[in-house]
């Protein structure tokens, strides 16, 4: 039986398969390796990275719901300096590919990241986390603010010559306006989606389940969303998308990928099953066997409608 | 660290909504050590979507026992389980409880189904140390002395023990032990360990205490069960971390 091709090229990014573990639910790769043989997947993408560290929200963090999770870390991590001289070697070691996942409360840290990160040959990619609040203009997020997101693509693409990959929140009006200016500002991918916001409260003491109020809605429940959102970019705008929202499973995989996904993320089903990664490539590889599909990139937009 | 099917061999009923669950004793890589936890997985289903996490409550050549108590979904069905039902382990997990050489005379004390993990590390202990446990529960109903002996009680309502909570029973024992050397383990609600923390800090003794969260993965990578640590400028999380902690350390 001939080897099925699982690589994929995510504009310029290529991955030995579409499997890539989701920002902030791998850390920065050394305690999931314990579960995990991270040298067969795809690729993982760190915990967000500010440029000083950041000792996140108090607890209460998380909060299960329907089929998913809330939660508000509130981008705790070690900063840029620690994670060069302490995590970086090991994730040398791991022979992943490696995307570094940047957060930045201001448009100049997140060119001040990039641009100090840029050396780092075991850095393959950058993903810009948009969902942060610009601090600089009063709390809003960047995210919801599209001549934002075009901006920060604008100066990241100035300092770097490696693939840029934005990820885009699905809490805005029109999700396609900004996947478009991603790709009129030279990003050569978009990742979707970031978390839903949600809350949750107690009836009794009629306070919110979480301290931070509201958090952001992951795991199954949000699959549907997050495939109409891929659709969406799919059908209008000519870019490499990385979807992201709910997939426990190959198939959650495979629906990712006809909708219109290059590669996908995992990333609430790391919590709960570790290996999953491991698992979904065996699964994809047995759908393709199963349906004939020689080479994965015939998967992508396939969709019949 | 593993992730693995194992057989239900019994889950009984032990005191009113606490439960023993007994599984088959996993393959593993590393000795168990008593105040370490196992992360439950009770359906493969989407609801409820993670894992629980239980500290262990006892081991057997042969077997594995947790100690739980129905609160809600996730508790539900583990106690439906029958012999024979497969539950998905993953773990084990944290650090242990340490009982120092120098210890004559060590204090376990357990509010509710914070008992857990006593019968384990009371196994484990050195023949020659002595023991008590002081165990907090509402009512006689909740009482119980599964993997025990020496227990005090004390009881909201006075139906069983003293009339009162564990800090009161902790008083009283700390005058019966006089000049011994002791040290004290707890577990327990967060109340309950605020206020031992405040009893053990002013008179400062020596005491560990096992802390409680939820969390999403138990290794280390979610961040969702943060502590505030003395150590450190940054939390600590209770999975990794802990979830024993020096109660002299942490913010609770």
């Amino acid at each position: 039986m001939s080897n099925i091709d699982l690589s994929v090229n995510i504009g310029g990014l290529k991955l030995k398969n579409p499997v890539l573990l989701a920002s902030g639910t791998v850390g920065y790769g050394n305690e999931i390796s314990e579960f995990i043989d991270l040298s067969k997947i795809g690729g993982i993408v760190t915990k967000s990275i500010s440029l000083n560290p950041r000792k996140g929200n108090p607890p209460q963090r998380i909060f299960e719901t329907a089929s998913g999770m809330l939660n508000a870390i509130g981008l705790a991590n070690v900063g840029l300096d620690v994670f060069v001289k302490e995590k970086i070697p090991f994730l040398k070691k791991i022979n992943s590919t490696l995307i570094c996942n940047i957060a930045a409360s201001s448009i100049e840290e997140y060119e001040k990241c990039v641009e100090l990160l840029d050396s780092e040959s075991t850095i393959k990619a950058f993903e810009i986390n948009v969902s942060c609040p610009n601090v600089k203009e009063g709390g809003l997020i960047f995210g919801n603010d599209v001549n934002a997101v075009a901006r920060i693509t604008e100066k990241v693409r100035a300092k770097t010559n490696k693939p840029i990959i934005i990820k885009l929140s699905p809490n805005n009006a029109n999700i396609v306006d900004y996947a478009e200016v991603v790709k009129k500002e030279g990003g050569n991918a978009v990742s979707a989606i970031n978390t839903l916001i949600g809350t949750s409260f107690d009836i009794y003491s009629r306070k919110p389940k979480i301290k931070n109020i509201t958090g952001g809605l992951s795991g199954p429940a949000i699959k549907p969303v997050a495939l109409a959102k891929v659709l969406e970019i799919s059908r209008k705008v000519d870019i490499p998308i990385i979807g992201i929202g709910g997939i426990m499973n190959w198939k959650d995989a495979v629906e990712f990928m006809i909708v219109g996904a290059t590669a996908f993320q995992i990333g609430t089903v790391n919590f709960i099953n570790p290996n999953a990664g491991i698992e979904i490539i065996d699964g994809l590889e047995k759908y393709c066997r199963q349906t004939s599909v020689n080479n994965l990139n015939e998967l992508i937009a396939s969709r019949i409608v | 660290m593993l992730i693995q099917d194992v057989l239900v061999l019994s889950n009984k009923l032990i005191a009113e909504n606490t439960f023993l669950l007994e599984v088959e004793f996993p393959e593993l890589s590393e000795q168990l050590k008593p105040g370490q936890f196992f992360n439950l997985q009770v359906t493969s289903n989407s609801f409820p979507l993670l894992r629980r996490p239980f500290s262990i409550s006892d081991v057997t050549e042969t077997s594995l026992f947790f100690m739980y108590k129905l609160v809600g979904e996730g508790t539900k069905i583990m106690s439906e389980k029958v012999k024979g039902d497969k539950i998905n382990l993953l773990g084990p997990l944290g650090n242990s409880f340490a009982i120092d050489d120098q210890c004559e005379h060590a204090i376990f004390i357990g509010g509710g189904i914070g008992i857990a993990p006593f019968p384990f590390l009371i196994k484990d202990m050195k023949v020659n140390q002595k023991y008590s446990v002081l165990f907090g529960v509402r009512n006689k109903g909740e009482a119980h002395n599964y993997g025990m002996n020496n227990i005090s009680y004390s009881s909201d309502n006075g139906s069983i023990g003293i009339k009162g909570n564990v800090i009161d029973l902790l008083k009283l024992k700390l005058n019966d032990v006089g000049d011994t050397n002791i040290q004290i383990f707890a577990c327990g609600p967060n109340p309950m360990l605020r206020a031992l923390k405040n009893y053990t800090d002013k008179l400062n003794l020596d005491c560990f205490v096992s802390m409680e969260s939820a969390m999403a993965c138990g290794f280390g990578i979610c961040q969702g069960c943060p502590i505030e640590h003395k150590g450190s400028d940054n939390y600590q999380l209770i999975c990794k971390d802990g979830p024993i902690f020096n109660i002299k350390d942490i913010e609770i």
